[in-house]
């Protein structure tokens, strides 16, 4: 099995698109609410999301011979704990200001399902290699997800993007208001809804 | 018993054998998609459950409080760093262009005094290690207050820290005052965990700037500053919009500076006459 073979490919690519983890196996829509009011904490979730997924699945990949299977899910969670904690003290450390905004946030990605549900469904099985490949693809098509919903509702909501102003000054005189709404959490389950009732449509074998 | 088991990773047939088969006679499967099984010990046992979990949490254990030790006078400079900046910032010293805080911070700051409730100054240095989030769990008399004397441009400023609850958590703030103690020169304020978008737009300049220029007290008497629903006007005291959407967050700012400052009221007093 090459680097890149055919099927390493298929572990990076279906989690983007085809079986995304939060529009097709509907799992980490909690932080997905959180942290998608604006896009800037949105982008750095994502982000750090990757990151421990990729790391704990290449860990547990790495020692999954070993795990007795009567304690595996303990020793995941204990892997994945630790990790969040060194992910988030480094942050502390050398990112004070970013680990300032995300606050609780980073914490709590010890209970993202996506996590426990890579590790159980592919690192307890996979090699490192396709592990890594795996958690990369899947933190990115729950990046991506959380990018594209706080897109909308940052430049629905407050009219800005990153924090820029996008929606001139004269579209307000002319009438045009913030949507207070976007900036509520169920707007994140509306347009999650919409994106999936969107690649449902157009994917018919789904 | 054969050497070696191989078990077929497609269909999860099962090959005794010394090596994997060719094809999986089950479903058709190459050699690669073969796995040997490893015989070891059991690693279901009881014995071997119970070390494993221990030797698991001794290693993370170790690992945590090395990452935690070799990280941790970095982390405390930044939060040192941070508050210098966050009161920086109440002085209207516009931190992101600033290169070099901490020595912007040894520039303004001239005093970091220790107030009591009545107004005294119980010790001219040490403020800055006192953090109010305690001193507020304490009885007003045993208090100590934290008073910053700054100079920025010529003029003293005073800076006081406050300390309230929002809506989901604490939220603080550093108001700075011109030498009337009466008007506002500029504010700061943080929060731990507000609604982003709503409750947590407190940190953003729409809501400070209007602070500016107004009044604590009026005719010699403390008023605070109300922080009324936008719209609204406030006939007793001088009064900013609150946020939109951020009413409980709103109140509480409102609740943080008729507190935080009032405390303050005895040393203003005397200052003044």
């Amino acid at each position: 099995m090459g680097l890149f073979s055919k099927k390493s490919k298929e572990v990076f690519v279906t989690p983007l698109l085809g079986n995304n983890p939060v529009t097709m196996q509907i799992l980490g829509i909690c932080s997905a609410l959180a942290v998608t009011a604006k896009l800037e904490p949105a982008l750095v979730m994502g982000i750090s999301v990757t990151i421990i997924v990729a790391l704990s699945n290449v860990v547990i990949s790495l020692m999954r011979n070993t795990i007795p299977s009567r304690i595996r899910i303990i020793v995941q969670l204990v892997v994945v704990a630790a990790l969040v904690t060194i992910v988030s003290q480094v942050l502390k450390a050398f990112a004070y200001d970013v680990s300032v905004q995300l606050s609780v946030y980073v914490g709590l990605i010890i209970t993202n399902c996506i996590l426990m549900g890579r590790l159980e469904a592919f690192a307890m099985g996979n090699s490192p290699w396709d592990s890594l490949l795996d958690g990369l693809g899947n933190g990115f098509g729950y990046a991506m997800i959380l990018v594209i919903v706080a897109f909308i509702r940052e430049l629905l909501g407050s009219g800005t993007l990153l924090g820029f102003t996008i929606i001139p000054q004269c579209a307000y005189e002319a009438g045009y208001l913030n949507n207070g709404l976007m900036l509520m959490p169920p707007m994140a389950l509306i347009i999650i809804g919409c994106i999936i009732w969107v690649q449902r449509s157009k994917n018919p074998e789904l | 018993m054969a050497a070696k088991e191989f078990k077929c990773k497609v269909c999860g047939y099962i090959h005794k054998g010394d090596k994997a088969p060719d094809v999986c006679p089950v479903c058709g499967a190459p050699a690669s998609e073969f796995e040997e099984i490893k015989k070891g010990f059991d690693t279901n046992g009881n014995a071997y459950t119970i070390i494993y979990a221990s030797i698991v949490v001794i290693v993370v254990a170790f690992l945590l409080a090395f990452v935690s030790g070799a990280l941790k006078s970095k982390q405390d400079e930044n939060v040192v760093l941070d508050k210098k900046k966050q009161i920086l910032s109440s002085l209207n010293v516009d931190i992101k262009s600033c290169a070099d805080p901490a020595a912007e911070y040894a520039k303004c700051v001239k005093g970091e005094w220790i107030l009591n409730c009545y107004g005294d100054v119980v010790d001219s240095t040490g403020g800055f290690a006192i953090e109010v989030s305690k001193e507020n769990s304490k009885p007003l008399e045993e208090r100590q207050l934290p008073l910053y004397v700054c100079e920025k441009d010529g003029a003293v400023k005073y800076v006081v820290p406050v300390r309230g609850a929002g809506l989901w958590g604490p939220i603080w703030g550093y108001i700075s005052l011109d030498s009337d103690m009466s008007t506002v020169f500029g504010v700061y304020f943080s929060h731990e965990s507000e609604t982003p978008g709503l409750g947590a737009e407190i940190t953003q300049p729409k809501f400070k700037e209007p602070f500016k220029g107004k009044h604590i007290s009026r005719n010699g008497e403390f008023t605070s500053i109300e922080v009324v629903k936008p719209g609204k006007t406030f006939e007793d005291a001088d009064y900013v919009d609150g946020v939109s959407g951020g009413t409980m967050t709103s109140q509480g700012v409102n609740a943080m500076l008729k507190q935080g400052i009032g405390q303050y009221v005895g040393f203003f007093n005397k200052e003044v006459k």
